[in-house]
């Protein structure tokens, strides 16, 4: 036998481009649009769940209490449903009359569920997809469901196409490509309708796509504008003088700074998180991923504006505000996660706020009209990267992490194994997005219990290619083998209620309602039931897959119902199938972590709960 | 051509059949035999891995964890064992020869049908993986052959002169 050259392979066709993206940010036929009142009408009638985020300030909340502490002991399944998809399902339906909406992971499809009907099939959508695009989605094949508005639904595909179907029909109305899934830029989030715009940003951090929130026409899909998380201020929607920053003014070039050369070109920022609205400030709210690649040394600076929150126009696209949570990110701490805004009591004062627990593992409570900083606290205490968040006005290093050099990667230098990093790369909570009881004024929050060890190395761009440059090792938080937590948040003061252990990471987004019930899902597969006070587990069934879906509920015919996607995968999927091990517990313990592949399989189903008639 | 004698030759072929039997993955029999530039081949010239008793690992098998992490691991998943959707490559490479290996992962894979998405890339163009593609073969199979356990490797010998450069080259900035 002959060994073949390793370097064969790339004689032909391997070159670094510059110059990489597309189009250029356009606000070109920009007209003022009048909020969407039809959107803020229908969110507020309990008996729908008009978008995937329950209601434009993100709360996840129901004022349905059919279903109470009391009696959801007596839950059961009503009906289920097979997507015929397998991997992972995240998000959630929609509900808008007597009409459900789901999406599946890759291929995409929609379906139409007819609650008069028993759930009968209205319509199926399944889009024509390369599945090239299948191994250009960095941690697995995931959709987090459509958008409704103006009788149409919306679906952003893994391939990057924007689609409006006709929520009666399924026919399409339109469709316009955002992005080109060949350079590794793909559709995973859930589109946020306001107005007549329809919003929609990109995936692909771990192949240095540069990401955009893009705002699209309801009526014909063409873009009305776009704005990039980095590059010159006509591409990031920026004015030096009147977007702040901590309330200071942001200046010129505030992205082409933080960064050195055109590495912002591949740079990353990508935007596949949950997106919020405020119609009375009119703003609407989103956070930016990891700058690429995963080895800092790679790119000195602050990488601005990564790991961003942001506040825009949605009719300009202009920003209000930033702030970056993680400058430099050495860990893969995206910013992605949803911004839920709720008024809150501060010391005293009525707050419009925005809270946002952060990958990075800091839970932080901003003014959302001025992108004051408030809060910032750990809500896992495990959190060890930094030691606490800078909220001193006078020092210069005012709303930065005060990082700890042990447990920096960039500090510690490439070929070197950075130990015992809490949280690891996906976070204290990934994209599971947390819910906001008004009557409790409490916070849940799905969370993750993982530390890592990160190696970062020297990496070179290839357009469409990996380009991670760096090893990690994950684990479950030291003193003990819980790898998740399900906690309840004061956002006020940043302390936690309570919290309830889970084996595994919780990778669902969570449901309040005034029932006084608290709803998840776990990675086994088990739905869970909690009171919203105490935490105390109310009730729980096992669904037959693992669940990283978000539980929703609605009302049909008198009768409330709550519902969730099972189907395991994700970032979950990949990492703790085959359970983890800790590699500083010493001989013996190797291997001592719970298996996730022991407990669940692949499929994606829809289990719809409701209390026994009669 | 020397000559050996009846009984050194059935001696070794009891050797061999011995190790073979003990310790056989798709490319045969992994006992290293040569060294070069810091990698180990086996009789047959195939990449393979070399670890002391003390688990000490060869240059490649240590590389080869890194660079699979940096590129494999977002599908199959920590320390080779597949993920939700991907197979374990400690299993596969039980059956598959280091020729079949370097196909799969410079030409890609698909297995899509009402089924199943499965779809791993053409990595051909990708000097991150194919640069390494010896050392990431080497740590695999060091993992199917049960040579190697979960995690990383605790102790590797020192770098080979010129390995940073040629690596470096080949890569590119």
């Amino acid at each position: 036998m002959r060994l073949v050259s390793n370097r064969v392979m790339l004689m032909a066709g391997v070159f670094l481009s510059s110059g990489l993206m597309v189009g250029a940010a356009s606000a070109q036929g920009t007209t003022a649009s009048a909020p969407s009142q039809s959107l803020i009408q229908m969110q507020a009638n309990p008996a729908d769940w008009v978008m995937p985020t329950g209601t434009y300030n993100n709360w996840r909340y129901s004022p349905l209490k059919q279903i109470t502490a009391a009696n959801v002991g007596k839950l059961q399944a009503a009906w289920t449903f097979s997507t015929g998809v397998l991997r992972g399902h995240e998000g959630a339906p929609l509900v808008i009359g007597n009409m459900m909406y789901l999406a599946t992971p890759f291929p995409n499809i929609v379906y139409a569920l007819d609650l008069n009907n028993n759930g009968r099939i209205a319509w199926k959508y399944e889009p024509k997809q390369d599945p090239n695009v299948i191994p250009v989605m960095c941690c697995d094949t995931v959709n987090r469901g459509v958008a409704y508005a103006d009788g149409k639904i919306f679906l952003h595909q893994a391939d990057s196409t924007l689609v409006a179907l006709d929520a009666k029909t399924g026919k399409v109305d339109w469709s316009v490509k955002t992005a080109d899934p060949s350079k590794g830029a793909t559709g995973t989030e859930a589109p946020m309708v306001v107005g007549d715009k329809v919003f929609v940003g990109v995936s692909g951090g771990e192949f240095g796509v540069r990401g955009w929130l893009g705002a699209y026409s309801t009526k014909d899909g063409h873009q009305i504008w776009r704005a990039y998380s980095m590059g010159p201020d006509k591409d990031i929607l920026v004015d030096p003088q009147k977007t702040t920053d901590l309330g200071k003014p942001i200046g010129a070039d505030s992205s082409l700074k933080t960064w050195q050369g055109d590495q912002w070109k591949i740079g990353g920022g990508d935007t596949w998180g949950w997106y919020s609205y405020d119609p009375k400030l009119n703003l609407i709210y989103y956070g930016s991923g990891n700058p690429s690649t995963w080895n800092p040394t790679q790119r000195p600076g602050d990488n601005k504006w990564s790991m961003t929150i942001f506040a825009r126009d949605p009719d300009t696209g202009m920003a209000k505000w930033v702030y970056q949570m993680t400058p430099h990110d050495q860990w893969d701490y995206d910013g992605v996660n949803e911004m839920v805004l709720a008024d809150l009591t501060i010391n005293g004062q009525q707050v419009p706020a925005l809270v946002h627990f952060d990958r990075n593992g800091f839970a932080y409570t901003l003014n959302r009209a001025t992108g004051a900083l408030l809060v910032a606290e750990k809500y896992d205490p495990a959190v060890n990267w930094a030691t606490k968040i800078d909220m001193d006005k006078t020092s210069k290093n005012y709303g930065r992490p005060e990082v700890v050099g042990k447990y920096a990667p960039g500090v510690q230098g490439e070929d070197v194994n950075t130990k015992s990093v809490c949280p690891a790369a996906l976070g204290s909570k990934d994209e599971q997005p947390a819910s906001y009881d008004p009557n409790t004024k409490l916070f849940y929050v799905p969370t993750n219990h993982v530390c890592m060890d990160y190696e970062p190395f020297r990496v070179s761009y290839t357009a469409g290619q990996p380009y991670v440059g760096a090893t990690l090792s994950m684990f479950p938080a030291p003193g003990g083998t819980n790898m998740g937590n399900f906690i309840a948040w004061d956002a006020t003061t940043g302390k936690i209620k309570w919290s309830d252990p889970q084996l595994f990471s919780v990778w669902s987004g969570a449901l309040s309602t005034a029932g006084g019930v608290v709803f998840y899902g776990t990675l086994e597969g088990y739905l869970k039931a909690v009171d919203a006070n105490t935490g105390k587990e109310l009730y729980s069934f096992k669904t037959p897959s693992g669940i990283i879906g978000n539980v929703m509920t609605y009302e049909h015919a008198g009768k409330q119902y709550v519902a969730v996607l099972s189907g395991v995968g994700g970032w979950a999927g990949i990492g703790l199938a085959a359970g983890l091990t800790d590699p500083h517990a010493g001989l013996g313990a190797v291997g001592g972590y719970a298996a996730l592949s022991n407990y669940t399989a692949l499929g994606g189903q829809l289990t719809v709960f409701a209390l026994p008639s009669s | 051509m020397t000559k050996l004698t009846l009984r050194a030759m059935l001696l070794l072929a009891a050797l061999l059949t011995l190790a073979a039997q003990a310790r056989a993955d798709g490319s045969g029999n992994p006992a290293p035999v040569k060294e070069a530039d810091g990698m180990w081949t086996d009789a047959q010239g195939n990449p393979t891995f070399k670890i002391a008793k003390d688990g000490t690992v060869d240059w490649y098998t240590d590389i080869g964890f890194l660079r699979y992490g940096a590129n494999c691991l977002q599908c199959h998943g920590p320390d080779a064992l597949g993920s939700s959707y991907a197979p374990s490559l400690v299993d596969a490479i039980k059956t598959m020869s280091y020729q079949q290996f370097y196909a799969t992962v410079a030409g890609g894979k698909k297995d899509v049908s009402n089924s199943s998405n499965l779809v791993m890339p053409a990595l051909g163009a990708d000097r991150n993986v194919m640069c390494f593609i010896n050392e990431i073969y080497v740590y695999l199979r060091a993992r199917g052959d049960g040579a190697l356990g979960r995690g990383r490797p605790e102790k590797h010998v020192a770098k080979p002169a010129g390995f940073s450069k040629t690596s470096d080259a080949c890569v590119g900035s």
